[in-house]
């Protein structure tokens, strides 16, 4: 039975680095060893066309598979339109282009196929 | 002329009666399998183009053009050409004489189908040849003009600069293998028509040989040896014919009615493509196009090498040289052939699947051309759309001297990515996945459609190239920034005046290559200060390096190119170099010793008002 308290409880959203899956970032760093240099500094969040539509970030999706969170960053890739401004503005050199594309590759397309 | 064997054959032509048949049934099984591959409606076009007189005669005129004179190859080494030509023509008129032959003195003989080929050894010369003196001399003169081809070929071998080539292709086995077969056919035909000579007939060439040959040999033994020689080799030139680059023989007769029928690569492995990938005939003229090869690593990743590939069928090669491309299109601009490597590479890159793929149906149009036109948007004639694309966005300061060059002008514009847009689909496309370019396309058609404009202007070649040639836009006039400032300083509506740079002007891929602008960005900076060339330019510029074309080049692989490519702007001391592509601008800024700028902001420097 539900209450309304006028407010609700979020999920936590508490990671358990013990128990998350990050087997998707452990394939990507063997196909793009690269991922491995960035630095988090966000030029791809701030140049990126798509941003404005799933928050999109090169940034930000690293993160989140680094952290199992892949539902996430597949939100955001979905939006990607391979412009190629994050890798004209990454400071660190990564191919950032071809790292989103071998990523899209590896992704577990359960989903997809449905 | 008569028979000198009567029973009109000779074990000898054996061997040549073994590689005709085996290339003319590998052909045959080549072009079912080729036509069998390609789209009920792509073979019905096919077979109708020949029912076009139009088409059929344009077919006739390319295939002697270019694979019997090569045209194209005279056009860009006249030794090269002469070299081609020579071969190419002379045997194929050496083979037609030698049907004449046949025909004229003995009909009956016709269906042997060795006879025009070994004319010589089969006939004894009789009193009444005068009119075989001709075909003799005929035959002879075209044997020559073989030779003198052949000659030229082995010399390209080892000085291939003079044939205005810094870089040729390395052969693999086979292909060395029917390049000595090629080689020796004629000088054995040569030996073998000049030790029958006296028995046969000849002329010029065939005659000497003969008072050569019988004065220090003396006897008639090697007669049938060279003969034999002469079939082997032709048996084995054909033999390796189809796993060779001499595939590009038959290949491109093919290729030639595939094109003037007007179909387009639908698959990277299959039908048309495949036609085009077998014509290549491993020239190496792409080597020196490509701008990658100013590393040597990187000549093994052009054109020439990716035929060769898709060929042995193998795949991890394919992948790598198609990913690796900038596709720059300077290779298939010059190819001789008029191979569409850019296309067939972008066809390898939409066969891989995707786990994820890219969805854009949570963006919505309406919100997207509210925020950029605002409400009751009227359509009025006249009325300029600009679009500043993804790479105008990371270089403002062309969409910022845009915009004040169209208020200089008093054009009415709106702006339609101010605060963010979508991309223009370009990149999507070239990455290989056209089902996501396509959203991207429509979606943008929308707010376009919204706008009201009548003139979509663009600032990016990249943007520009697909705005023209995917979407569709009727009604609507696509314009890049470089001829719509043109316009405006032809109509008065903006005054230029002229400065003391010396500017040289870099031809953008997409823009030159791509959309075939190459006169109107020169004229107007003509206006606006001494305007000198670089090396290489118009069709033959070199990529900045910056290209989205290529998916694996890394930021550091692509300085060399970006670095060569400033070399070949700067041979004529320009003090500035200007660009219509705001990706060249931002590449060349990066290396460059001297000032970069857009056409737009040397516009916007050096013009007024017009009261």
């Amino acid at each position: 039975m539900a209450m309304n308290f006028g407010f609700k409880l979020c999920p936590s959203s508490a990671l358990n680095l013990d128990k998350i899956d990050t087997s998707l970032y452990d394939k990507l760093v063997e196909m793009e060893p690269d991922a491995r240099i960035c630095m988090a500094c966000g030029s791809c969040s701030a140049t990126c066309t798509a941003s404005q539509f799933s928050g999109m970030s090169v940034r930000k999706v690293l993160l989140d598979i680094q952290r199992g969170k892949e539902k996430e960053a597949a939100a955001m890739l979905r939006n990607c339109m391979l412009c190629g401004k994050c890798t004209m503005v990454c400071p660190r050199g990564i191919n950032t282009r071809h790292l989103i594309l071998s990523l899209c590759r590896i992704y577990d397309n359960k989903e997809e196929q449905k | 002329m008569t028979d000198r064997i009567p029973a009109g054959f000779h074990p000898f032509v054996i061997p040549f009666l073994v590689g005709m048949g085996f290339v003319l049934l590998y052909c045959l099984y080549g072009f079912i399998r080729i036509m069998c591959q390609l789209s009920h409606k792509d073979r019905r076009k096919f077979f109708l183009s020949f029912l076009n007189p139009k088409i059929l005669w344009k077919d006739i005129k390319d295939i002697f053009l270019n694979c019997l004179i090569h045209v194209k190859l005279w056009k860009r080494n006249k030794l090269l050409g002469f070299m081609h030509s020579s071969i190419a023509f002379g045997w194929f008129m050496l083979i037609v004489l030698g049907h004449l032959e046949v025909i004229c003195f003995l009909p009956g003989r016709l269906r042997t189908f060795y006879y025009p080929i070994f004319f010589n050894f089969f006939v004894a010369e009789d009193n009444a040849t005068i009119g075989g003196q001709v075909f003799f001399f005929l035959m002879d003169f075209f044997l020559a003009l073989v030779l003198c081809g052949i000659i030229l070929a082995i010399i390209k071998r080892v000085h291939s600069l003079i044939f205005g080539m810094r870089r040729t292709t390395r052969l693999s086995l086979l292909d060395r293998v029917g390049l000595y077969s090629l080689w020796a056919i004629f000088p054995l035909r040569l030996l073998a028509e000049g030790f029958t000579a006296h028995i046969s007939g000849g002329s010029f060439l065939t005659i000497p040989l003969n008072w050569i040959a019988r004065a220090f040999l003396g006897n008639e033994l090697n007669m049938v040896p060279t003969w034999w020689a002469y079939s082997i080799a032709l048996c084995v030139f054909m033999c390796v014919l189809p796993f060779t680059r001499y595939m590009h023989i038959p290949a491109e007769m093919l290729l030639i009615p595939m094109r003037n029928a007007g179909l387009k690569i639908k698959h990277a492995r299959k039908g048309y493509a495949k036609v085009m990938v077998y014509s290549c005939p491993s020239c190496g003229v792409c080597i020196d196009a490509c701008p990658m090869s100013v590393k040597k690593a990187n000549t093994r990743d052009t054109t020439v090498y990716l035929n060769r590939q898709i060929r042995r069928g193998n795949e991890k090669r394919i992948e790598e040289i198609s990913d690796k491309c900038l596709l720059c299109g300077k290779c298939s601009e010059l190819c001789q052939i008029g191979i569409e490597a850019p296309k067939i590479r972008i066809a390898q890159r939409a066969r891989r699947k995707y786990g994820l793929n890219q969805n854009y149906s949570n963006i919505s149009v309406g919100p997207l051309a509210e925020k950029a036109f605002g409400h009751n948007v009227e359509a009025k004639p006249g009325k300029v759309l600009y679009f500043a694309g993804c790479m105008t966005q990371l270089t403002p300061r062309i969409s910022q001297a845009m915009e004040s060059v169209l208020q200089k002008a008093g054009v009415e514009y709106s702006y339609m990515d101010k605060d963010g847009g979508l991309c223009c689909g370009r990149p999507m496309l070239m990455a290989g996945r056209p089902d996501q370019a396509r959203q991207i396309i429509d979606k943008n058609t929308g707010i376009i459609r919204s706008s009201g404009c009548d003139t979509l202007l663009l600032s990016c070649p990249i943007c520009y190239k697909i705005f023209k040639e995917k979407y569709h836009l009727e009604g609507i006039r696509v314009v890049h920034h470089s001829e719509f400032i043109k316009e405006l300083v032809d109509q008065r509506r903006l005054s230029v005046r002229f400065g003391k740079d010396v500017i040289v002007y870099h031809d953008p891929c997409e823009l030159g290559r791509g959309s075939g602008i190459y006169e109107q960005p020169r004229e107007l900076l003509a206006a606006l200060g001494t305007l000198v060339e670089a090396e290489k330019t118009g069709k033959e510029s070199i990529c900045c390096g910056g290209s989205l074309g290529s998916l694996t080049l890394g930021f550091a692989q692509r300085e060399d190119l970006t670095k060569n490519a400033l070399r070949n702007l700067t041979v004529n001391l320009p003090s500035k170099i200007a660009t219509a592509c705001p990706l060249c601008l931002a590449s060349f800024s990066r290396y460059s010793d001297r000032p970069v700028e857009d056409i737009a902001e040397i516009v916007d420097q050096r013009s007024t008002k017009v009261d």
